[in-house]
């Protein structure tokens, strides 16, 4: 079989090259052709396809995502902004921390394990990339309806995966969502977040720098996993027949990658390598690219060094290849042995496939000719910028006028208590034992708040009590039916989320997860939603560091609800301070924080019992959340309240009623206004807390300092959950509500 | 001088480090051990820790088994050295046959992490003379293979011989025969135990203190010794 | 090369969760014939050299010490022609 090489593309510029069927578009291809002066060879076209495809490029977002950055607000905290493998925050002591969180939606539709388990491998090798030690991580999911054939399917499988790789790389999962919605059915959304620390000097980019230096390809052989997987899976939309896609999957072996973290962390000690990049999407078409175009700009690769597992694969397959579990580092000649003896105790192959140079391309042999020779700038940064036109959908007007304000609501007392019972037991709102208790929380020994709590919060190392809190959320009901205030939304909650645990919120990323980037309507959400979420985040002084796109999730025509993922950090002092939400003792005072308006559209009450999606959104209120943090924070510093609960989905009742459930005892509400909207309202910026007697004073002082409205709504103890109310009064034994939370998962779920 | 207890680190190892700090706050020295070496570093007790060494792959503790350090540890354990064997590390003394017995996938198929509470039965062995007997802990279990199996006659024969150093109670996790949480060897010097001690030892990151008391006993018996 | 195959099963007598699961799987998919299922491992083991009976000796030792737990499992040895 004859290599197509440079210059036999030189000498064929006619010939046919199927770039359609790469993912490529007419003009894309066009393009290439003018970069190179040339057509380009397989190998090439290989590269581009990859490169340039929805997933890698960001082509659709890009217009919109440098918002992110030309918005930000103005910190010191920030250490390493977007652009890189992840961002980097300043969290005090000399210590840094960084975070992001992926999609790998598509694979884990088609194979749900392994989909999940290498989306866990991706984002934790992201971190590892910048210089840390991943210490913990969060999987924010999405499913169809709990009771759905396929969501039989594809959640007992990913959720297995995530466990099966997380707790094998010994990472606490120490938090997450899971939501159940019509829209995901067919494309569930699994969304993968690490976080990682380690000291300022610590910090490594992806650079290839100093002509001269070698480039090491170390970690898993490379094999046929995931060919095309970026541009076939993640650029296109499913047909409606189904997962017929399976050999595009990448399968992980999350024991290579646990020997890979502790070879990298020795090697990052040692201080012997001047860059590295993990091999995600578009494996070494990315690293090689993506290092020459940040570093001195040029690289020569020999492919035929690159080690196999299936002796089969032609050059273009080895490009597109995305085997997990590999790494690609730049070092100093002087540094490659010891580079290899580290390697070596941990068994990790380790192989020279290049040099640095200063030619300002990237070159690439294969069989001692040339089949690549690029400018490496044009395939990793200079990718096509698409301004897809973006319009409100007609049907938006009508959504928005929709609201839930005249739906039937209870009015007696056993239609009250049916109601509590019903959302207490409704999948979205149901404990997430089945799923959580497969996830190791304990590993590393610094875990100090884990869900069900509002935030996942990890001690930095034992050497230290300062720790790391974070939250991800989001309301994608409030996002359709207004994608700029839904974005506002879950910034505001995965903010409140994190305050709620008495960390200060430091910095955001996001997984943006949409319809078709080529639907108009679709568009028009994810500008609207980045707008919103570029204004909040500079209104709140938080700056994205980082985060991914995933589009074209729909089947069909039909989108599913657009879900902006918004992920808080935050930081503590002593995580000790931090507060939890399980009611503690008998006797305590129950405290509202916030302003309570009627907003029901969109919330989980006008979900589950009446189906029903219309109307505005409750407003964003900024500068409340702002303050309502404050007095959270100060309250867990200076120990002002004995617990603590944000207020979102299902409101009062729901953060009441799980504050007895974790404490085990009961509480009595007595609300001033009517019980429905006392219970069931959603409005942001609210959170709950219990005070002693001695306690209540200096909290309501506080909350007074702070412009943050206060009502005493109740106390703590007893064995029900009570409600007095002008309009009704009513009781449900906490074990009755145990019963409820707790039976839902595993009926549907247990076999 | 304080006693020095070892903790072997095999590829895929995870509460290794854990381990050490358990150790550390009993007031003993951890020494970290490495799987590819014969050297037991001149320490006085071993600890296997809890993880996936070689991914679990053939099955947990298989191959671990075979590392050049566990020959050292099989010699000195069959001369009276304390080893405490946690998850994993219980995984990897069934597969060498310090212990009888063999742990299984969990018998609900999925890995499971929660809340134990234990009954420690036997207090005198090497890692549980500390407790009091019938005294009822709350530490971590985590783990997808930890269903205990053995024929009738090895179970008769621990429970004959008081050789079950702790039993589940209020549930059990795995499906282990007997509710057989951990068990010691007829010397007494070498134990076994699915849940984690090592997660239980500090405020504030675990559900108890009750841990500490395993890394307790064996540094009491080694002072003493 | 010759290849030798290694087949490892629980014992009778064991608990085999893992083929509860299949057969409970297959039952729900109309396979309503199938009585029981159990889950083993094959090993493919290609050699070098002739599979005499010496070398079938040192198979049956490896299967013995390392591919089966003896305590839990059983398991046969056969030759396979490529």
């Amino acid at each position: 079989m004859s290599i197509d090489t440079t210059a036999q593309a030189s000498a064929t510029p006619d010939a046919q090259q199927p770039w359609s069927e790469l993912g490529l578009k007419a003009d894309e291809y066009a393009r290439i052709k003018v970069i190179l002066g040339r057509r380009p060879t397989s190998a090439e076209l290989a590269m581009y396809s990859v490169m340039w495809s929805e997933h890698c490029s960001y082509k659709s977002s890009k217009v919109h995502l440098r918002q992110f950055g030309d918005k930000a607000p103005k910190t010191d905290a920030l250490l390493v902004g977007m652009g890189e493998n992840a961002g980097v925050v300043d969290v005090g002591d000399g210590y840094a921390v960084t975070f992001k969180v992926e999609s790998h939606n598509h694979p884990s539709y088609v194979e749900p394990y392994q989909g999940a388990a290498t989306g866990i491998g991706g984002i934790v090798r992201d971190i590892l990339t910048m210089g840390a030690r991943p210490v913990a991580v969060m999987d924010p999911l999405r499913f169809g309806p709990a009771d759905a054939q396929d969501t039989q399917r594809v959640l007992p499988g990913i959720v297995a995966g995530i466990g099966g790789y997380g707790n094998c790389l010994g990472l606490p999962n120490i938090g997450g969502e899971v939501v159940f919605d019509q829209s995901y059915l067919g494309n569930p959304l699994v969304n993968a977040l690490c976080v990682g620390v380690m000291k300022h000097e610590d910090i490594l980019l992806a650079t290839a720098s100093g002509t001269g230096n070698l480039v090491v390809l170390f970690g898993a052989k490379t094999g046929g996993d995931g060919i095309g997987g970026v541009s076939v899976l993640a650029s296109e939309t499913f047909d409606a027949d189904g997962p017929a896609k399976r050999p595009s999957v990448q399968v992980g072996d999350p024991f290579t990658e646990k020997v890979l973290i502790e070879c990298c962390l020795e090697i990052f000690a040692e201080d012997i390598i001047v860059g590295i990049q993990d091999l995600g999407g578009a494996g070494i078409s990315c690293a090689t690219s993506e290092l020459a175009s940040n570093g001195d700009g040029g690289m020569h690769v020999i492919l035929d060094a690159v080690p196999l597992r299936d002796a089969t694969l032609s050059p273009e397959e080895i490009l597109m290849s995305e085997s997990q579990e590999r790494m690609c580092a730049i070092l100093e000649p002087t540094n490659l042995d010891r580079f290899m003896e580290i390697c070596a105790k941990w068994d990790v192959d380790a192989v020279v496939i290049g040099t640095v140079n200063s030619s300002g391309r990237l070159t690439i042999e294969w069989q001692g000719e040339q089949i690549v020779d690029v400018p490496p700038r044009t395939v990793a940064h200079e990718g096509p910028v698409y301004n897809r036109p973006f319009s409100k959908p007609a049907s938006q007007d009508a959504l928005a006028a929709n609201s839930a304000a005249s739906l039937a609501r209870p009015t007696s007392a056993d239609e009250f208590v049916e109601t509590v019972l019903t959302l207490v037991g409704s999948p979205n709102l149901a404990d997430k034992s089945w799923i959580t208790s497969q996830y190791d929380r304990y590993v590393l020994g610094n875990t100090a708040s884990a869900t069900p709590e509002d935030a996942g919060m990890v001690r930095i190392d034992d050497s230290t009590s300062r720790g790391v809190a974070i939250s991800t959320d989001c309301n994608a009901r409030f996002t359709m039916l207004n994608p700029y205030l839904g974005a506002q939304l879950a910034l505001s909650e995965a903010y409140r989320n994190v305050a709620a645990t008495g960390a200060r919120p430091l910095a955001v990323t996001n997984c943006l997860n949409f319809g078709s980037p080529e639907d108009p309507s679709v568009m028009w959400q994810f500008s609207e939603a980045v707008t919103g979420l570029a204004d909040a985040c500079l209104t709140l002084g938080v700056p994205v560091t980082g985060g991914n796109v995933s589009f074209y999730n729909q089947t069909g025509e039909t989108a599913i609800l657009p879900t902006p993922v918004v992920g808080v950090l935050g930081v503590i002092e002593d995580v000790h301070t931090h507060l939890s939400h399980g009611l503690p003792a008998d006797g305590l005072t129950l405290i509202v924080l916030g302003e309570t308006k009627a907003e029901f559209d969109g919330s989980e009450w006008a979900h589950v019992v009446h189906a029903h999606l219309g109307g505005q959104p409750p407003q964003p209120d900024l500068e409340a959340e702002r303050q309502l943090a404050e007095v959270l924070i100060s309250a867990a510093t200076d120990g002002m309240v004995s617990a603590a609960h944000d207020l979102s989905d299902g409101g009062l009742a729901q953060a009441v009623v799980e504050m007895c459930l974790r404490g085990n005892r009961g509480a009595t509400l007595t609300l001033s206004g009517d019980a429905f909207t006392g219970l069931w309202s959603e409005s942001v910026a609210r959170a709950v807390v219990a005070v002693t007697p001695e306690q209540s004073a200096g909290l309501l002082a506080l909350a007074q300092h702070h412009g943050v409205p206060a009502a005493v709504v109740g106390t703590s103890g007893g064995s029900s959950f009570v409600v007095n109310a002008p309009d009704v009064t009513f009781s449900i034994e906490v074990d009755t509500l145990r019963e409820v939370h707790t039976a839902t998962l595993p009926a549907l779920f247990d076999h | 001088m304080s006693p020095r207890v070892g903790v072997v680190t095999f590829p895929g190892s995870l509460d290794d480090r854990d381990a050490q700090r358990a150790i550390r706050l009993a007031g003993a020295e951890p020494v970290a051990l490495w799987h590819g070496t014969t050297d037991l570093s001149k320490v006085d007790a071993v600890v296997l820790p809890g993880g996936f060494s070689y991914g679990d792959y053939l099955r947990a503790g298989a191959i671990a088994r075979f590392a050049p350090i566990m020959a050292s540890i099989i010699d000195a354990a069959n001369d009276g050295m304390p080893v405490f064997g946690i998850c994993n590390g219980f995984q990897v003394l069934c597969e060498s046959h310090l212990l009888p017995g063999a742990l299984t996938r969990n018998d609900h198929l999925h890995f499971i992490c929660r809340d134990q509470k234990l009954r420690i039965e036997n207090t005198t062995s090497a890692f549980t003379s500390g407790f009091n007997t019938n005294q009822e802990i709350v530490i971590p279990l985590k783990n997808g293979e930890g269903s205990y199996i053995a024929d009738e006659r090895t179970l008769d024969e621990l429970e004959a011989t008081g050789r079950i150093i702790a039993r589940y109670i209020d549930g059990n996790p795995n499906g282990s025969r007997r509710d057989i949480a951990g068990i010691t060897n007829e010397a007494g010097n070498v134990v076994g135990l699915m849940p984690h001690p090592e997660h239980a030892v500090e405020a504030g990151f675990g559900p108890s203190l009750d841990g500490l008391t395993f890394f307790t006993s064996v540094l009491s018996r080694l002072v003493n010794a | 090369m010759a290849r030798v195959v290694v087949d490892v099963m629980l014992k009778s007598e064991i608990l085999d969760p893992q083929g509860k699961a299949v057969e409970r799987a297959a039952d729900r998919l109309g396979y309503s014939t199938i009585a029981s299922v159990r889950q083993g491992k094959r090993f493919e083991l290609q050699i070098d050299g002739p599979v005499d009976d010496a070398a079938l000796a040192s198979i049956r030792e490896l299967a013995e010490s390392l591919l089966a737990n003896t305590v839990i499992e059983d398991f046969t040895v056969r030759v396979e022609d490529n």
